[in-house]
Order: C-alpha cells, then structure tokens, then sequence
C-alpha cells in the first residue's frame, strides 16, 4: 500500500499503465460487467451522436400519424421504425435524444455530489472532532429523508426544471460520498506511510489530497458508478412525477409520465422508454458490480 | 449496553432538531409568500393578509417562530392544511394505515422471495441457479419501479383482467374503519367477498413497492451467506455429518440472518420513497400519494409537517435497529 502511494505522489505516469492492465485484468473476468461496459458505451454513443442519429427532430409532429405503431406491427411503416406518439412525434428520435438527457443527468449529478461529498468527507477526516461532529450530524439529516421525497421537495421549492431535478438529486446523493470518503480517510490516517510523509515535512493540505486521497479512491469510483444508476432513475422519477423534465423534453421519465393515459391501448408508448431506462440503468450497475469486485482488495483471488 | 443505548439516544437529539429546522425553513425560503399562494387567484384584502400574518406567526421574530413550532411538534401540533383546513398531525395519522399495509405487504413479499433465493444462490455458488437468481436479482434492483407498474397494469389488468388498477376495495363495499388496515377491517365487516377485494386490490401495488427491497435483500443473503459458509464451525457441522438442509438452512442462515435484518430494518426509508411513486401510480390512499397531492397543491403546512414526520418515522426506525444491531452483536457496542 505504501509505495502506490509514494508513487502516485511522485508522477504517476511511469506507473499507470501497470495498475490500469492489472485492474483490467481483474474486470475482464467478470462477463456481466464487460456486457455492461458495452451497453454503456453504446449508450454514450447514441448520447453524443442524437443529432447525427435521430431520424427527425424529437419534438416535430406529424398530425396525420399519431400513435401509429413499431413497424413490426400491423399498420407500421418504416417511416417511424418504433411507432409514433400521441401527438405523432418519432418514438425512435425521442429515446435517442433521451439518452442525451440521462446521460448528462448522470454527469452532472455525480461530479457535484462527488466533488462536495468528497471535500467535506477529507475535511471531517481531518478536522478537529467538532468539525467532524457538525458535518457527520447534517449528513446524518439529509439521510433521514426518504432521498425521492426530499428531492421532490426541494424541486418544489426550486421550480420544476431539469436543472432544478439534477441540483436536487446531487444535494441527497453526496452525504454517501462523505461518509465513504470520511470512513476510508481515518482507516487510511492510522497507517505508517501518512505518518512518515507528515515526518518528511508535509503540510496537512499535501497531506489530504496528495498523501492521502489517492488511497481512498477505490470504494468512491465504485460508489460514483452506482449514484450515477441512482441519478438517472431518480431524473426519471421526478420526470414521471412531472417535477422534471416539462414536457416536450423528450426525457425518458416525462415522456413515461405523458404516455400514462395510453397504458391499454399504445404499448409502445409506455414499454419503450422505460426499457430505454432500465436498459442503461443494468448496464451500469453491472459495470458497478465489476468495478468493485476488480478494485476491493478484500475480494480479490490472490 | 445502557451505555450504549444512552449514547445512540444522544446522537438522536441534534439530529430530530435538525430535521424539525429544515422543514421548518422550508415554508420560509419559498420563493413567493406563502399566505398570497393560499389566497389563491381569489386574493386578498389587507385586513385579512394582516390576520393570516398573525395567525401564522409570522410577524414574530424568526427564532421565536422556530421555538414555537418545535414545542408545537413536540405536542403533535403541526398546523392546519391550506386546502382542506384540517389538522395535518390528524390527517398523516388516518392516512398512515394504508401506506403501512402497503409496506408491511410488500417488504413481506421481498422477505419470502429474497430470503429463500439468496439462500439458492449461495448454496449453489457460481452454478446456473445463482446466476440466474442473481442477474434476476439485479434487473429488479436496477428497475425503474414506476414504469415496472404500468406494464404490471398492462398484463394483469389490461389483457388478462385479473386485477384492478386502482384503490384499496371495490366501490360495493362500506365498513367501518376500526384499524384502519383494510386486510383486517374487511374481515371484520364479514361482508361477504370483501377481503378478497382487499387482497385482489394489493397485489400488484405490493410486488411494485417489494421489487427493490426484493433484490437488495436477495443479493444480501447471498453474500452474507457465502461468508458464514466458508466458517469452522459450519465445517464442523457438515464433518458431524449433518444434512445439508440442516447445516445451510439452520445452522449458516441463523449467523447470516443478522446483516440481512439490519438491511430489512433499513429498507424503510426505501419504501417510504417507493410508496410516493406507487400509491400515485395506483391511487392508493396513503401518506406518499397526500405529499405528492400536496406538493401540486402548495399546501404547504402539510409538505411541511408530512415530511418531517416522515423523516421521524424513518429516524426511529433506523435507531431501534442500531440498538436491536447492538443487542445481538456485542461486538458493535465496544466502538
């Protein structure tokens, strides 16, 4: 533990390559996990590329096709490959251009919620005990909320937006990550290597983000992949609730929330985004699951 | 152990104030004032504006305001509703029962599936079984619950007409609420046909709201499982030549059971979240689809005491775990 630690304090650039074959090595084994990488990378590609791949613009309606289904259907064409909505907009062009939206939701809300959780975890591992205690007790509040309620709550309060949804999701998130953080940073300070760079003279900022944080990186990265699963489900449910995305975002969970009334009579309108949801969603945790096996060493075969 | 009890009720008490000051600042940082949204497009004269500022306090000075309000929750006072005028600490507790029998039903579903799968799954470590269960196990924890519901509605009350979509009992029937759970009060009535009514009407709200609990206490089992499998003394037990039913059922699952039941015990606050979107999805009577009600409506003395006797409910729960945890595993007291 001690000289990948003095390595990466040192430049990382001789070292990499090494550790990112052995972690792939590790990942490899794990079937679901690269299946879920695939699906991932997929769903990153048609997030970037909607413009380029979406046969029209999601929010154009053709009057004279409303709720016309999948082509596989009778009455299809291939005009509309997965049917058209109730206002005779492009299914396809409307999931592809979800993806973009749940993607940058999952971005977003993680980077937030780990950058914040992250500061206050190495700032309540290092801090005086009272510091500690203030910030492990407010993480201990926003804990207490159901996280769906408390986000809904304070998208009420904030207006019903988007971006609204994403600050929301990140404020309930992020005491996950100070606790994991504040957690590995005391298991971490007890060791011989902190204590010996604190001898050598380093200050207790190099201390926190050069000595230390490097050596705790491993259960965060595994946590940011499954708040961004998490992150994506709840954007979804706050869609659905219509404290979202507004309609006509052509968002997974608003156009779930707009297809409710069509639940017996269009099952393509309801089937097709959820499964768009719950596809990106398992790709991710399986990714989640493989990530872990491959960084804890408590579960590696030796 | 008193010791220990003492010094998880210590930590509770900063947190409930906490809790009590952010639903208490919640009608405060509103964008708007709070008595011109009540007023609705009717409005209001100035006399009456000046009542309402009085009646709610608010032309006390803030801290003032807080303290009455915390002594008024510690009375079970929580103010009225803008919308129906009725008393919201009465309201959430009439409500309570049915999210409760919802709950109770679908982390009963989860235990009785979950349980016994995580037990499969470890005995067969890495065999078709435990895929299967697992990879099974993980598409319901990575379900979006809400969209799981409307295609439960397509199948089994759409095509197959099996169930109903909406409710706690069909409209023919009328009894007296005496417990409030719809289970017992109509078996009580003995009306005839009511209670299958009642079950006929919880189903599918049931399997929606114990899907992820379902997974998460599967997956638990199973690794908790796997751990006390690989012991001496389960070694011991199969060298003494016990059944395997014997030694996985009785003697491993008794030691896994322990973080399993904390997982269970902790889940509340995941019900209490899936309870929103499910009794909204199936206008089911309960505290999750009154919040959401009540957010659309800006009622908001019932946002706000809703939510905080919510994060109550899920604060004790979780602290009669810790000290339950405590109790059984000695080990957890000593830290």
């Amino acid at each position: 533990m001690s000289d990948a630690s003095s390595a990466t304090a040192r430049s990382t650039i001789g070292t990499r390559p090494g550790r990112l074959a052995e972690f792939w090595r590790y990942f490899r084994e794990n079937r679901g996990a690269v299946i879920g990488l695939y699906v991932f990378a997929v769903f990153v590609f048609v997030a970037v590329f909607a413009n380029l791949l979406a046969p029209y613009d999601p929010t154009e309606q053709f009057r004279a096709h409303t709720l016309q289904p999948p082509v596989w259907q009778e009455g299809g064409t291939w005009a509309f490959p997965l049917g058209t909505d109730a206002v005779g907009r492009d299914m396809l062009s409307r999931l592809l251009y979800g993806a973009r939206f749940s993607f940058f939701v999952g971005i977003v809300v993680v980077v937030v919620a780990a950058t914040g959780g992250i500061l206050l975890g190495l700032i309540a591992g290092f801090a005086p005990r009272w510091l500690d205690t203030v910030i492990m007790r407010l993480m201990d509040i926003i804990l207490a909320f159901p996280s769906l309620l408390l986000a809904l709550v304070l998208v009420a309060i904030l207006g019903p937006t988007l971006l609204n949804a994403m600050i929301a999701i990140a404020l309930v998130l992020q005491p996950h990550y100070v606790r994991l953080t504040r957690a590995s940073v005391l298991n971490e300070r007890t060791k011989d290597y902190v204590t010996s760079a604190r001898v050598v003279g380093a200050g207790t900022l190099r201390t926190m983000f050069v000595t230390v944080l490097p050596n705790c990186l491993a259960p965060i990265i595994v946590q940011a992949a499954l708040s961004f699963s998490t992150a994506i489900l709840d954007a979804a449910a706050l869609g659905f609730l219509g404290m979202g995305a507004q309609p006509p975002t052509p968002e997974w969970g608003t156009m779930l929330a707009d297809a409710r009334e069509f639940v017996l009579r269009a099952w393509w309108v309801v089937t097709l985004p959820g499964l768009a949801i719950l596809v990106t969603v398992l790709s991710i945790n399986l990714m989640g699951d493989g990530l872990r096996d491959a960084l804890d060493p408590k579960l590696k075969r030796s | 152990m008193i010791r220990y009890i003492l010094s998880r009720l210590l930590t509770f008490v900063p947190t409930f104030v906490g809790v009590t000051l952010i639903s208490f600042a919640f009608i405060r940082v509103l964008p708007g004032d709070p008595i011109i949204v009540m007023a609705g497009e009717r409005g209001l004269s100035e006399e009456r504006y000046q009542e309402y500022v009085v009646q709610f306090g608010f032309d006390q000075p803030i801290y003032v305001q807080f303290w009455d309000y915390l002594t008024g929750v510690l009375q079970g006072d929580l103010g009225t509703s803008f919308v129906t005028n009725r008393d919201v600490w009465t309201d959430f507790f009439t409500l309570f029962p049915a999210t409760l029998e919802l709950s109770l039903c679908a982390i009963l579903f989860a235990i009785l599936l979950g349980l016994p799968a995580g037990v499969i799954a470890a005995v067969y470590r890495g065999k078709f079984f435990d895929r299967a269960l697992m990879s099974t196990a993980l598409v319901g924890y990575s379900m979006p619950i809400f969209w799981w519901a409307l295609l439960l509605i397509i199948v089994f009350s759409g095509n197959l007409g099996w169930t109903p979509v909406s409710g706690r009992i069909g409209l023919m029937y009328f009894f007296d609420d005496v417990t409030g759970l719809m289970l017992v009060d109509s078996l009580l009535s003995g009306q005839d046909g009511a209670f299958g009514s009642a079950v006929q009407h919880l189903i599918l709200p049931s399997i929606v709201l114990g899907t992820i609990p379902l997974a998460v206490i599967a997956r638990q089992t199973r690794s908790a499982m796997l751990e006390v499998l690989s012991e001496d003394y389960i070694r011991t037990a199969r060298a003494k030549g016990l059944t395997p039913g014997r030694v996985n059922g009785i003697h491993a699952l008794r030691n896994a059971l322990i973080p399993v039941i904390t997982v269970i015990g902790l889940s509340v606050g995941t019900l209490l979240a899936g309870a929103i979107l499910t009794e909204t999805i199936f206008s089911w009577p309960g505290i999750g689809k009154w919040m959401v009600d009540s957010i659309f409506r800006r009622d908001y003395p019932v946002v706000q005491g809703g939510l905080l006797l919510i994060a109550l409910m899920v604060m004790i729960v979780n602290l009669t775990v810790d000290i339950l945890y405590g109790l059984i595993n000695p080990k957890i007291r000593k830290r």
